[in-house]
């Protein structure tokens, strides 16, 4: 009984192992090696505009309602110190080091990244992976990189526009409705941002986000099963997957950046 | 230049510890249409993924064109490809492109061919096999046997020296399935291409081929051109010819004895 479980415990670390191994490969195959500028280019593009243009709506939307409550929230805290000249300063850290870029990541990751790994799933339920390899055609350069470098691309960028849409949401609730001043509201803002410490490491935070998100996206993509049953459970895996990967991660990197 | 385009020597092949293929031989011949017949599961598939260099066999040669596959170097092995192709039992169009974008592919990724010389060899491709007015459509639009003959057309646009067609019959209608078998003669003989058709179906392979091979149990059981074959005295070959539900190959998959099962139960 316990022989069995522990059979089966050794079973499943020899599985993830092999599974990272090979999405090792993978990634290995998609991204080393010469660029094809001349195909690569309008391939990435198009990828772009899959990945990152039709995200932008979600992000949109997220930033500025969570800019919102921010100020919302914040203000009814600082207003008790009489500190609400400090509302600018909370909404743009809080957004810039910790929810512009893991919001960011978890949209994307139910937005794009479980997209991905269903359409790359389909192309190889489908054979046209299978087919593309027996044209001479490798699917990991053709397929495969260009969706990583576009991910890898707009992710950050996104969560740059999700934190800028963030702080205007702030600025709407906090000194539209609430009646902060203006001038502090951005002046406190100004003095208390780093762009090193704050503006920098939330751009470093949401790069490996999207390396890590993109990376899953595709990887369980690539290795579904090739059935509907397959790729039902790989598209929910990537979204599982990647938000504890990224959850997991931003602790780690918080505590690496602001946390000595 | 040799009169053989494919040879396969002694090849061994197994999933897992499940033996596939075991010390078999077959050979191509330039030129030909040549068929492999073989019951569902046995391997077919498997068997032109392997000439393709998909997969490795665990021992034997598979000499394509004078090269021995499984060992070519993966720069080698693209390289061979380009001149062979493979049309899949679903086709496998790339979903998001249209007909013409479909069967330009190849070349777009493979010559350097101007845009208006890809069009030109597009059309010649899509017209020989009845779709050049169906260019503007997209896969999903097609039904089952013009996707396949979209495909088709995608499979000889670079011209290959080799076509393997994996099951191109299953699922056709009737009126489809004449229009492929004719494709597949006289698209052999007007482009001088070598083409290996993978397929159960006794009736249309046997009215097209040059040369069968029927694989049984991990081998070639039976060979030579359709007369030959018609009059093979092995009773497994023309158990398989004549459609015989049981016989030499059981219909049952290996069981313990009905009666000592119906037992168990009522113990
Ligand atoms: N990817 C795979 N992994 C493991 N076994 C497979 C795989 N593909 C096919 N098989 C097994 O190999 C055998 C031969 O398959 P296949 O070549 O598709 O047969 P056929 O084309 O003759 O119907 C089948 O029994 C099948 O279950
Ligand atoms: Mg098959």
């Amino acid at each position: 009984m316990i022989a069995n479980k522990l059979q089966l415990i050794g079973q499943q670390a020899l599985n993830s192992v092999s599974g990272f191994g090979r999405a090792g490969l993978m990634l290995f195959g998609a991204i080393v090696g010469k660029p094809n500028i001349r195909k690569g280019l309008p391939l990435l593009i198009k990828q772009l505009y899959v990945i990152g243009v039709l995200s932008l709506m979600i992000i949109l939307v997220s930033g500025l309602f969570i800019g919102m409550v921010l100020a919302l929230q914040g203000y009814t805290v600082l207003v008790k110190f009489g500190a609400e000249g400090m509302l600018g300063p909370l909404v743009s850290l809080s957004l810039l080091r910790e929810l512009g870029p893991v919001v960011t990541a978890l949209l994307f990751a139910g937005r794009a990244g479980s997209a991905l790994t269903a359409e790359i799933g389909l192309m190889k339920a489908t054979e046209q992976l299978s087919g593309m390899e027996m044209m001479a055609v490798d699917p990991l350069r053709r397929i495969i990189a260009p969706r990583f470098w576009a991910g890898v691309i707009a992710m950050p960028l996104l969560a740059l526009i999700f934190n800028a849409v963030g702080i205007l949401g702030g600025h709407l609730v906090g000194v539209e409705w609430l009646g902060v001043d203006a001038g502090s509201y951005w002046s406190a803002m100004q003095a208390n941002v780093d762009l090193y410490q704050d503006v920098l490491n939330g751009v470093i935070k949401s790069m490996v986000f999207a390396l890590i998100v993109i990376w899953i996206a595709l990887h369980k993509g690539f290795d579904a099963i090739p059935t509907s049953e397959g790729i039902s459970r790989a598209t929910t895996q990537t979204v599982v997957t990647a938000s504890l990967a990224v959850l997991g991660f931003d602790f780690v990197l918080t505590a690496l950046m602001f946390g000595g | 230049m040799s009169d053989v385009l494919v040879d396969i020597q002694n090849l061994s092949f197994s999933r897992g510890d499940r033996p596939i293929y075991r010390d078999m031989n077959m050979q191509v011949i330039r030129g030909k249409v040549t068929a492999i017949m073989g019951p569902s599961g046995i391997g077919k598939t498997t068997l032109l993924r392997l000439i393709g260099g998909q997969l490795k066999p665990d021992s034997g040669k598979i000499v394509f064109d004078g090269l021995n596959i499984p060992t070519l170097s993966r720069a080698e092995l693209y390289q061979a490809r380009k001149k062979m192709s493979m049309l899949f039992q679903s086709g496998a169009l790339f979903t998001e492109m249209s007909v013409f974008d479909n069967v330009a592919f190849p070349l777009r990724e493979h010559t350097r061919l101007p845009e208006a010389l890809i069009r030109l060899v597009v059309l010649m491709k899509l017209e020989s096999v009845g779709l050049r007015g169906a260019r503007d459509l997209m896969p999903a639009e097609l039904s089952g046997g013009m996707a396949r003959r979209a495909a088709l057309a995608r499979a000889i646009a670079l011209d290959p020296e080799l076509i393997m067609y994996d099951e191109p019959f299953a699922g056709q209608d009737p009126i489809s399935m004449g229009v492929i078998v004719r494709l597949i003669r006289e698209l052999n003989n007007a482009l001088g291409l070598t083409s290996v058709v993978v397929s159960h179906d006794v009736t249309e392979v046997m009215s097209i081929a040059d040369y069968v091979y029927v694989v049984a149990d991990k081998t070639v059981i039976g060979q030579g051109t359709p007369e030959q074959l018609r009059a093979d005295p092995s009773p497994l070959v023309q158990q398989f010819l004549k459609g015989e539900a049981d016989g030499a190959v059981p219909f049952h998959y290996k069981a313990a004895a009905y009666e000592d099962e119906l037992m168990e139960l009522t113990k």
